[in-house]
């Protein structure tokens, strides 16, 4: 097996590197801790580790012994993957890779005595941190709705049980009965993501319950892949979806989850199922730590590290780095870059420039999928887009397929790069 | 600096170094691409009074004597329904005139060039720069691709003369490596066809054929057409070799 033989020659090289270690850095291993297991920390932990090769000691810190990626989460709504499907472990990460994951959450940083200090106790020392948190909601930004509701109104912005309880609460609408989404404000996690979602409930109902109606309550004036989407709905689900943009007062609701109604500009609303996406912020150990300017950690992008401690690099989600979408691809691709610039500063190894990319699939229907994507370049400034490509409407049922096809291959890949 | 950049003849330069890299594959020139601003948008905001005299732009921006220019950036020309356009302009979105940087820069640097019988009475700005600058001033009033990936780009790309470090890489392995890591968001290493094809165990010439071919755009696949279009000749070369000497 090959990973019998990754781990004895991980155990033979991280031997060797141990007692070179000292002559050469005076020191220990330097250690890299990462905090957040998903799409940008476990990407980095594992570039790290398989680029240094046991000359820097690498600790995961990650709550989840299971972890269930947002993408493809909206597939297992709509029945196209199992929930299982989606779940992940860190195993092949500590005994390929000699990662230390170590199951707990993040408390604090102390970034003068550079530690992190965990719910169980313990304090992790740190010579580069790197932070890939994702996000957390964005307190009363939807009246009437705090994480205390998350049962009887979803978010389903973090997979798992979330995704469960909302895949549920969808079966179980009565016949005729209305699904209503509150829709998030720019900038937020996956930017097709509630489009999709839509379309995957849409076609849960069509199947099971076709006279439903779902209604969607949106702050912006528009979003991303909005002529395909809305071309998607007509084709496949004409007549059931109701989409209240800006214009149309969709950023002003409030919802009530005992009553199970929303209010969306002024008119009542009773609803059988509510997903509630709010806006939303950086992890909130980022706030913690300090760095965040606003609701999001700012980062230089040719390097991923913090504006405000360049000891500590942040990824995903969580980072305010310009042009990328907050997506798990996009996590992905920076992680690439930090694990680089963090092996450069304690190794000395090379560095490369920085180059950056992001594909977005979604899928409308079976075998209807779409996608938009692009490349970027790290300035001074921003990480800046240069180049890009989108779906057209109107593309024939075969290249949609192939599409479709094309994220389910890419969804073995990308989780196969982050969990080795 | 960005002292002459003539948009126009930036993208003819990068045309011409494509071409000498087709026609000089044996040479050692290696490029590689690097983004810079539009322009300098504070500089842009100065020139741009001469335009506000007619156009708003900003926060509750109104049509005046042109249109508001909120989110100019990707739409099509002669675009609100609230404004009554010129013949000339109407008929340029009929032939499908979309409001991307090069129209746009066309279009204030000569406006009856690009499009005859428009009303805009402006006899445009003939410095390359200032027109970038105030293209770079109302870019920030479009969509933002974080929030809309497909929205217009805010960064020009350049191919540039890679300097003597980078140039050291050539056929470095590691290099190699680090580029592929862009491969593997996608593509597995080793495994089953799962979607997406398996890259490794190529003969390296024909990798070599097929990374040009979509660098070209003769080969079809949008994702890899942008992927490839970005890496110069020995990057490829350094790829090749990586993925060929893996099992």
């Amino acid at each position: 097996m090959t990973i019998d033989r990754r781990r004895l020659m991980g155990a033979g090289v991280a031997a060797a590197a141990a007692l070179q270690a000292p002559a050469v850095l005076g020191q220990a291993r330097p250690r890299a801790v990462v905090v957040g297991g998903g799409a940008g920390g476990a990407t980095a932990a594992r570039y790290i580790a398989k680029g240094a090769k046991g000359a820097i000691d690498v600790t995961l810190v990650e709550p989840s012994r299971s972890y269930y990626t947002c993408f493809f989460s909206n597939l297992y709504i709509g029945g196209f993957r199992e929930l299982s499907s989606i779940a992940h472990s860190y195993g092949t990460l500590a005994s390929a890779y000699g990662i230390n994951v170590v199951h707990d959450w993040a408390t604090g940083i102390d970034r003068e005595a550079r530690t992190v200090s965990l719910a169980g106790g313990a304090s992790l020392p740190y010579d580069r941190l790197i932070l890939s948190p994702g996000i957390d909601f964005v307190e009363g930004a939807v009246e009437g709705w705090d994480v205390s509701a998350q049962n009887k109104m979803p978010h389903a912005y973090k997979a798992g049980s979330q995704s469960e309880l909302l895949k549920a609460q969808i079966e179980a609408m009565p016949e005729g009965g209305t699904f209503v989404m509150v829709a998030p404000p720019n900038p937020y996690r996956c930017p097709p993501g509630p489009y999709e979602r839509v379309s995957m409930v849409a076609h849960v109902l069509k199947e099971k319950n076709p006279t439903a109606k779902i209604i969607v309550a949106d702050p912006k004036p528009k979003f991303s892949k909005m002529a395909l989407f809305q071309e998607g709905w007509g084709n496949h689900y004409d007549g059931m979806i109701d989409w209240i943009g800006e214009e149309f007062g969709g950023g002003n609701v409030s919802v009530d989850p005992d009553a199970m109604t929303v209010s969306i500009d002024g008119e009542e609303v009773k609803a059988d199922a509510c997903n509630v996406i709010p806006a939303m912020k950086a992890g909130r150990i980022c706030e913690m730590a300090g760095i965040t300017e606003g609701n999001w950690a700012p980062v230089d992008g040719r390097t991923m590290q913090s504006r405000l401690d360049e000891n500590i690099h942040v990824l995903g989600d969580a980072c305010a780095q310009g042009d990328m979408p907050k997506s798990g691809f996009s996590a992905n691709s920076q992680a690439k870059v930090a694990a680089m610039a963090v092996r450069a500063a304690l190794t000395g190894s090379k560095m490369f420039p920085a180059k950056f990319s992001n594909t977005c699939w979604s899928l409308i229907d079976t075998n209807d999928g779409v996608k938009v994507g692009a490349t970027y370049e790290a300035t001074e400034e921003k990480i800046a887009k240069v180049d890009g490509f989108i779906s057209q409407t109107g593309e024939n049922a075969e290249l949609r397929q192939a599409t479709y096809e094309e994220s389910v291959g890419w969804y073995a890949g990308i989780t196969k790069d982050m969990f080795g | 600096m960005l002292t002459s950049n003539h948009l126009t003849d930036d993208l003819m330069r990068i045309w011409i170094t494509t071409l000498a890299f087709i026609a000089a594959l044996s040479s050692a020139a290696v490029a590689d691409e690097t983004a810079v601003q539009i322009g300098d948008a504070e500089r842009g905001a100065d020139i741009f009074r001469a335009c506000s005299i007619c156009h708003d732009v900003g926060q509750g921006a109104k049509h005046r004597v042109g249109p508001h220019l909120n989110g100019i950036f990707d739409r099509p020309a002669a675009g609100f329904e609230d404004f009554k356009y010129s013949k000339g302009i109407i008929r340029a979105r009929r032939d499908g005139l979309i409001w991307d940087l090069e129209r746009l820069d066309a279009y204030i640097e000569n406006p009856k060039a690009l499009v005859s019988g428009t009303r805009m009475n402006f006899r445009g700005i003939k410095d390359a720069q200032d027109r970038h600058d105030v293209l770079a001033y109302l870019r920030q009033f479009s969509a933002s691709p974080q929030d809309i990936p497909e929205a217009a780009p805010t960064a020009l790309k350049r191919e540039i003369e890679l300097d003597e470090a980078i140039l050291s890489i050539e056929g470095d392995p590691e290099y190699g490596e680090y580029l592929s890591t862009e491969c593997t968001t996608c593509h597995q290493i080793g495994g089953d066809y799962d979607g997406i094809p398996v890259i490794t165990g190529w003969p390296e010439e024909d990798f070599v054929t097929a990374m040009h071919a979509y660098k070209q755009k003769i080969r079809p696949h949008p994702v890899m057409q942008m992927m490839a279009g970005r890496l110069a000749d020995e990057e490829i070369a350094a790829l090749a070799a990586y993925f060929a000497a893996l099992e």
